[in-house]
């Protein structure tokens, strides 16, 4: 081959039609990827529950709503009737998400983390409920009352009530941990109260005792060495040996009798009966 | 090539930015990808930078007034973007030597004996662009893999149109002697 027959321009359009070749596809999945992590885009995940598996979306902000799977078709409706965004399905959450669903939902305790909520779009009440709500331990179990009375809005029960009907994020945001003042296990908008029964259970509550104290018009639980009294499930109240357990009708009760109330539950009395 | 016409897809972006951000992506990841892919060597590394030059493009635009945001050259304006985010990544790293492994992967469409010889020529021309004197590399690499025009490029390197012509051209100048060299190698062995 003669190189003098190479014109300059036809060399050169060798040359880059030859690193043109080195042009490679974007791999797939980038722009998912980019919108996730700006917050313009939000995934979930399929993982397994108290009592069946769970469908659980979040985004930037964190994690957003909490379903029990069934349809992933309806799942993703309902997602974008919340929040007016798509959302797609991925196989594994953030290690962050992750390390929380493993703490929130199973109790396995790793180094405590603050839990991603992306609730800014509620009612202000709504909002205050449910982080207070957050704050029930594992295992244990507060009236609607305590929360009405802890976010200062101590006759708002009902109202506390149908904000946790809605809670939009349950078995993270601990809604089943939220009972009547007077042993009944209340309303379940995850699946009714059989199944709040059935999440209790599976975090090692016992529901019978739980109905049993109230339904004898025990309430609160005093301890005869301390001196201190708390609701029943307050693991305060859980280690006073039998014969130093002295059972409690009311707050005012327990306060004429020289108690005090426990710092850690903080037990009050309901505003009405049986609330 | 590329030249969609990009002020009214600007003028989205001013308006409203989280609507039209995504079709900013979808025109132009190839090409972000690829000016990653030119610094770093390796795909996956490219990929988290490619991405990361999309995050920080979309946390300037929030910041911008809308005027700028309207009359912005998306190509170059990204494409120094992403440079600057691939430099920033091999910063510290060994210099990337993953120009030649990029020739490894068949492409997906085509028939084994086509494949084979595809990855032998795309096997050379990284190898012969590796070869170029780092000051050639990257201006003709940007020109003739990824295609953005000399007004691109000079913007995009923060250069005068003039001095990234030269070297695009005598980058190309050396290229092509090379390419020369290794036909008349490839025709002597031949023989």
């Amino acid at each position: 081959m003669n190189q003098a027959t190479h014109s300059s321009d036809l060399g050169d359009r060798t040359v880059s039609h030859g690193l043109r070749s080195l042009r490679r596809p974007t791999p797939p999945g980038m722009l998912e990827a980019i919108l996730e992590r700006l917050g313009l885009g939000d995934a979930y995940v399929e993982i397994e529950g108290p009592i069946g598996p769970l469908f659980v979306a979040y985004g930037d902000h964190g994690i957003s709503l909490v379903e029990r799977a069934a349809d992933p078709a309806d799942f993703e409706h309902l997602f974008l009737a919340t929040f007016g965004r798509p959302v797609r399905r991925v196989e594994r959450a953030p290690t962050l998400i992750e390390r929380v669903l493993q703490a929130r939902v199973w109790g396995r305790a790793g180094r405590p983390v603050k839990v991603p909520l992306d609730i800014e779009h509620l009612p202000d009440f709504e909002r205050r409920v449910l982080l207070k709500t957050l704050e029930i331990p594992r295992g244990e179990v507060r009236p609607y009352a305590w929360v009405a009375a802890e976010i200062g809005r101590p006759l708002a029960v009902r109202a506390v009530g149908n904000a946790l009907a809605r809670n939009p994020i349950p078995f993270v945001i601990p809604c089943h941990r939220v009972v009547r003042s007077d042993g009944r296990i209340g309303q379940y908008g995850a699946g009714g109260p059989q199944a709040k029964r059935a999440v209790l259970e599976a975090e090692g509550l016992d529901t019978s005792e739980l109905e049993r104290l109230p339904a004898a018009g025990v309430r609160f639980i005093g301890s005869d060495t301390t001196n201190v009294y708390c609701y029943p499930s307050c693991r305060n109240a859980r280690r006073i040996r039998g014969a130093h357990r002295v059972p409690l009708r009311s707050a005012e009760h327990a306060h004429r009798s020289g108690f005090r109330a426990c710092l850690v539950c903080r037990p009050v009395d309901a505003p009405f009966r049986a609330a | 090539m590329g030249k969609v016409p990009t002020d009214d897809l600007c003028a989205r972006l001013a308006a409203d930015l989280d609507s039209a951000f995504a079709e900013l992506v979808v025109r132009h990841q190839q090409l972000i990808f690829g000016v990653a892919l030119r610094v770093v060597g390796d795909e996956a590394s490219a990929q988290d930078v490619a991405q990361d030059a999309f995050v920080r493009a979309y946390r300037s635009l929030k910041k911008y007034p809308a005027e700028r945001v309207c009359g912005l050259r998306a190509r170059p304006w990204l494409a120094r973007i992403a440079l600057n985010a691939a430099r920033n990544h091999v910063r510290g790293l060994r210099p990337a030597a993953g120009i030649d492994e990029l020739a490894e992967q068949p492409a997906r469409d085509a028939g084994p004996v086509l494949i084979a010889e595809r990855r032998d020529e795309r096997a050379m021309w990284a190898r012969l662009l590796a070869g170029l004197p780092s000051r050639y590399r990257l201006p003709v690499a940007l020109r003739h893999v990824d295609g953005l025009s000399y007004a691109e490029l000079s913007e995009t390197l923060g250069r005068p149109v003039g001095s990234v012509k030269s070297d695009v051209h005598r980058g190309t100048a050396l290229l092509r002697a090379a390419y020369d060299a290794e036909q008349r190698r490839l025709v002597r062995e031949a023989v």
